[in-house]
């Protein structure tokens, strides 16, 4: 370890943070040997539900520390807990040697803790330089110089200016992350940051940790993806129901003890899935979609085409802010076209693009978006109450008035067909822990046999045997028939089921790529906008990573997809109907995308 | 000693039970001081206020006369404010549901039906119901913000009232006070408890807080509009139409104003005069709040504030109190409920050490 190394992106930090002597003279000097932080027997009870029971915990300074564990298992309030959000029922928490109550998070932040959380805490109607100046002293012009220049070091680009609410899942996510940094934490708890950031972020993000790690800060780091914990993480504490059940380092243990510590078997192995086979129906067309944001900074959608058939699953891959949510918003109609353009969406052959989102649910979309509190469920509200606000066509209502047995027994079959662990259908959606509420949402959606399904980050905040198995539900609706657009910033997950896949870059959709011919690498020319022979200059929009995400190394080892020659970027088909088209145009296509870059 | 606001797991139910107590008791105190303050004997004008509403007969019968228009009011505005449709102007609806009842018997005073009440209190709920879609209009198309139409339309008709009373509607034998003729008897609702002025307007506001239960608790429209209420975005993610909530929820607002506008004209007052209301639009929002915006709370706390009423008139004659003073002690009611709800679901953490 070489405390105070200042090497590489981090070293244009203006303060930063190094590990100087503690800030209580009365307590101990922090050698070695004496862990920044400690846990000694803490737990946690929800009336019925204990999420931790005697959690001891060890996080040593300058360590990168995992935490592991399915869905529920207690992660998210043990971090709580050492950030003074919650308060622990029993035990004992250790800060440099010296036990401390920590009341309150703005006490926590005095010891130097800082937290991003699993779900935000960014208000939505301020700017993103308002949300850190909440937190973070300083002038407003100094904080939007370092918003500028750290998020250009650490690769969190955000704009400063932009309200929150007009900003993705990813989006926010980069503010929560910029925002700690800020704060010059000696602790850093990251409850599953990567969820929803794109490959290449995750390796920008990686390396910033790894130079936060050397100057001496302690990172709590949750995931459910392994590979990322045994690439960043030296040590690892699983959870299992609120317990302990094994300590790991991760660099030297391979992902199936990890699996086999969190859910105490071994996970199936993952099939790519077969192609779906049957060619069905167009169940969704976009032709030529226009669409001008009011917001100007946000992107613009311009001639967007795209056909869904039944039978299949469709990808949309890209960097969340290049008109992701606006696309979603105008396929599930909670955006309207105006009349003149409604011919632009086609569903099931009908022009929709004027239609609310209840005529849609009711010509068959469902529809999971990918913020789910507040969006896909109302938190405050429980979770057969959440049955009910897309299910109601299941028969959960009788002549305008609720059947609250049909809404118990429908929220009662989805969490027992999706594992959602909860108390009942009574909890509280906002109660549920993040990956256990994606399932709800998840299979809620399911549950309405739709004919066409639009799924965003399906998988996110889900632990690896809830991800495998709602993979495997997509692709058995898929070959029941139904129609499914999914649409993911995870590449890995994009190529293990879909067909067919579309990058959206900068409000422009490519073409159709047929997974089983592309690569992860050309995909990542279109998502960076290299794809397109005309690629122009950036316009308005898209906070866009600026690495090749072809180089990002949790792409190399995902499942073998049936690829004949993934030597070198393979050139890619306009559509899966039409196998001859291996030819020179496509190719050209890739050639140019050498030169734009 | 710093102390902040952490946010519970789950509403905390004794918190929401207990908050109206507290406001009470908190309201009562401060009054108290203000009153000692203002050199009125304060100890007994709290009592007047609290205790003579229910030491006769004849007093608890006037609580429940007033509380017949604040109870209709309230479960009206309770849906909207529920969906997050402020409607604060149901003064206004109420003065023109009167206005627009009171127009049977002035217009046509040789009319004989013995139920010309039921059409005046149709046309009330009419008249409510428009004044307040004229705010629905303006949200819906321009995003005109409903709580500033609703209150300057109630600005808007009183000056109606006022006109009528001093131009076109006055009473010619009245002696030139501003108010209409008294209505034939056909134009007046039946009493309800004989001896008193109970009639049956206090029906009315037991069918409205029946109707709202069912509505808000078992409907699917009213979970919908809960839904807008508390979370606009997944209402959108479900196909719930904000525009419809925003006029369903005044409709319903201004129909329960203008038929207690109607049902005060034909009920205990007999005529359309300036003083109609009291003030009751306004004080319905702190009865809907009082009562924790809940069809059954609401209940209770008309039951409260009309009291307060009673008991302020009671100590103005008694104990010298000032006119005003009521409505402090109403707006006191209010802010301490206030805050007293934040902690259903939020706790106090005090923080042992100043910031340093
Ligand atoms: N506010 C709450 N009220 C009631 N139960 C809760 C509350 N918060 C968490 N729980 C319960 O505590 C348990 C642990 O939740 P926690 O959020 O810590 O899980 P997690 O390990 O972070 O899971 P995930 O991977 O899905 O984020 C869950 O069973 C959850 O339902
Ligand atoms: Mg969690």
């Amino acid at each position: 370890m070489t405390p105070g190394a200042t090497s590489g992106p981090a070293s244009g930090q203006p303060e930063a943070g190094h590990p100087e002597p503690p800030r209580q003279g009365s307590q101990p000097e922090p050698g070695c040997d004496v862990p920044l932080l400690r846990l000694r027997g803490v737990s946690k009870s929800y009336g019925a539900v204990q999420a931790n029971r005697g959690v001891d915990l060890t996080v040593m300074p300058g360590s990168i520390h995992a935490i592991l564990g399915e869905n529920g298992a207690g992660k998210s309030t043990l971090m709580k807990m050492i950030y003074g959000v919650e308060a622990p029922d029993a035990g004992q928490i250790e800060w440099n040697g010296a036990p401390v109550a920590l009341t309150s998070p703005s006490e926590a932040g005095r010891l130097g803790i800082g937290m991003v959380f699993q779900h935000f805490s960014l208000f939505d109607t301020l700017t993103v330089l308002e949300n850190v100046a909440l937190v973070v002293p300083g002038s407003p012009r100094r904080l939007a110089a370092r918003i500028a220049t750290l998020g250009r070091d650490y690769g969190l680009q955000v704009d400063a200016t932009e309200y929150v609410g007009a900003l993705s899942v990813g989006e926010r996510q980069r503010v929560e992350i910029l925002r700690c940094l800020m704060q010059d934490p000696r602790l850093l708890i990251l409850d599953e940051p990567t969820a929803v950031l794109p490959p290449q972020m995750v390796t920008r993000l990686f390396s910033t940790l790894r130079v936060l790690r050397d100057r001496g800060v302690s990172i709590l780091f949750i995931s459910h993806k392994l590979d990322e914990i045994r690439e960043l993480c030296d040590a690892a504490t699983v959870l299992r129901d609120g317990q302990v059940t094994g300590h790991a380092d991760p660099r030297d243990t391979d992902t199936r003890s990890l699996t086999r510590m969190m859910i105490g078997r071994d996970l199936p192995p993952a099939l790519p899935a077969e192609p779906g086979g049957a060619e069905g129906a167009v169940q969704l067309q976009l032709s030529q979609l226009d669409w001008t944001n009011p917001d100007p900074y946000a992107p613009d959608l311009r001639g967007i085409d795209l056909k869904l058939r039944g039978h299949e699953i469709v990808g949309i891959a890209g960097i969340s802010g290049n008109g992701q949510s606006e696309l979603c918003a105008l396929i599930s109609g909670e955006t309207r076209l105006p009349t003149r353009a409604a011919g632009a969406i086609a569903l099931r052959g009908q022009s929709v693009g004027a239609m609310g989102a209840a005529g849609r649910r009711a010509l068959g979309l469902a529809y999971v978006p990918e913020e789910r509190l507040g969006h896909g469920a109302v938190p405050e509200m429980t979770l057969w109450q959440n049955a009910l606000l897309t299910a109601q066509s299941r028969g959960l209502t009788r002549r305008g008035m609720v059947d609250r047995r049909a809404a118990l027994r429908f929220a009662q079959d989805c969490i027992a067909g999706f594992d959602v662990r909860t108390a009942g259908p009574e909890a509280e959606a906002g109660s549920l822990s993040g990956g256990n509420l994606q399932k709800f949402v998840v299979g809620r959606e399911i549950m309405l046999a739709p004919s066409v399904l639009l799924v965003e980050q399906p998988t996110w905040g889900v632990d690896v045997a809830a991800a495998a198995e709602i993979r495997r539900r997509l692709i058995e609706m898929r070959n029941a028939g139904c129609a499914i657009l999914v649409i993911s910033e995870e590449l890995d997950e994009l190529f293990e089921i879909c067909d067919r896949l579309h990058v959206l870059h900068d409000g422009r959709l490519s073409p159709s790529l047929v997974t089983a011919r592309t690569t992860p690498e050309e995909v990542g020319e279109w998502m960076i906008g290299a794809g397109r022979p005309d690629a122009a200059p950036a316009g308005k929009g898209g906070g866009t990573g600026p690495a090749r995400p072809g180089s990002s190394g949790t792409n190399a080892d995902r499942p073998d997809t049936a690829r004949p020659d993934s030597a070198r970027p393979a050139p890619s088909h306009p559509d899966r109907s039409d196998p001859a088209a291996e030819g020179p145009g496509a190719g050209a296509a890739s050639e140019g995308s050498d030169h734009a870059v | 000693m710093r102390f902040e606001l952490i946010r519970r797991d789950r509403a905390s139910l004794e918190m929401a039970l207990m908050a109206p107590v507290l406001a009470l008791l908190a309201a009562g105190l401060v009054s108290w001081a203000l009153f000692a303050a203002m050199g009125v004997p304060a100890g007994r004008a709290l009592w007047t206020i609290a205790a003579t509403p229910f030491s006769t007969w004849y007093d608890f019968s006037e609580v429940l006369v007033k509380t017949a228009p604040l109870l209709l009011i309230a479960q009206g505005l309770a849906i909207g404010f529920r969906a997050r449709v402020f409607n604060i102007g149901a003064e206004g609806q109420l003065l023109i549901g009167a206005i627009c009842a009171s127009a049977i018997p002035v217009l046509l005073p040789s009319a004989g039906s013995p139920l010309l009440w039921v059409a005046m209190m149709a046309l009330g709920m009419v008249g409510g119901a428009a004044w307040a879609a004229i705010a629905a209009f303006w949200r819906t198309r321009l995003n005109a913000n409903e709580i500033l139409v609703t209150l300057m339309l109630s600005l808007i008709a009183a000056q109606i009232l006022t006109y009528l009373l001093l131009g076109p509607w006055k009473d010619p034998m009245g002696m030139n006070f501003p108010q209409t003729r008294m209505f034939q008897p056909g134009a007046l609702l039946p009493g309800l408890l004989p001896g008193t002025r109970v009639n049956l307007s206090l029906l009315f506001g037991v069918a409205a807080t029946i109707a709202a239960y069912v509505f808000m608790q078992r409907s699917v429209t009213g979970f919908r509009l809960i839904v807008t209420g508390t979370a606009p975005r997944a209402a959108g993610y479900a196909g719930v139409s904000a525009a419809r909530g925003v006029w369903l929820s005044l409709l319903i607002s201004g129909a329960a104003a203008g038929l207690a506008g109607a049902a005060e004209v034909a009920g205990p007052l007999g005529q359309l005069q300036r003083s109609i209301s009291q003030g009751y639009g306004f004080a319905a929002i702190i009865v809907a709040y009082l009562g924790g915006l809940h069809p059954v709370g609401i209940a209770v706390s008309s039951l409260v504030m009309s009291a307060i009423y009673i008991g302020g008139d009671n100590a103005m004659v008694f104990a010298d109190l000032p006119q005003s003073a009521v409505l402090v002690v109403q707006g006191l009611l209010l802010t301490f409920y206030l805050i007293a709800a934040t902690f259903v679901r939020y706790r106090i953490a005090w923080t042992g050490t100043a910031r340093a």
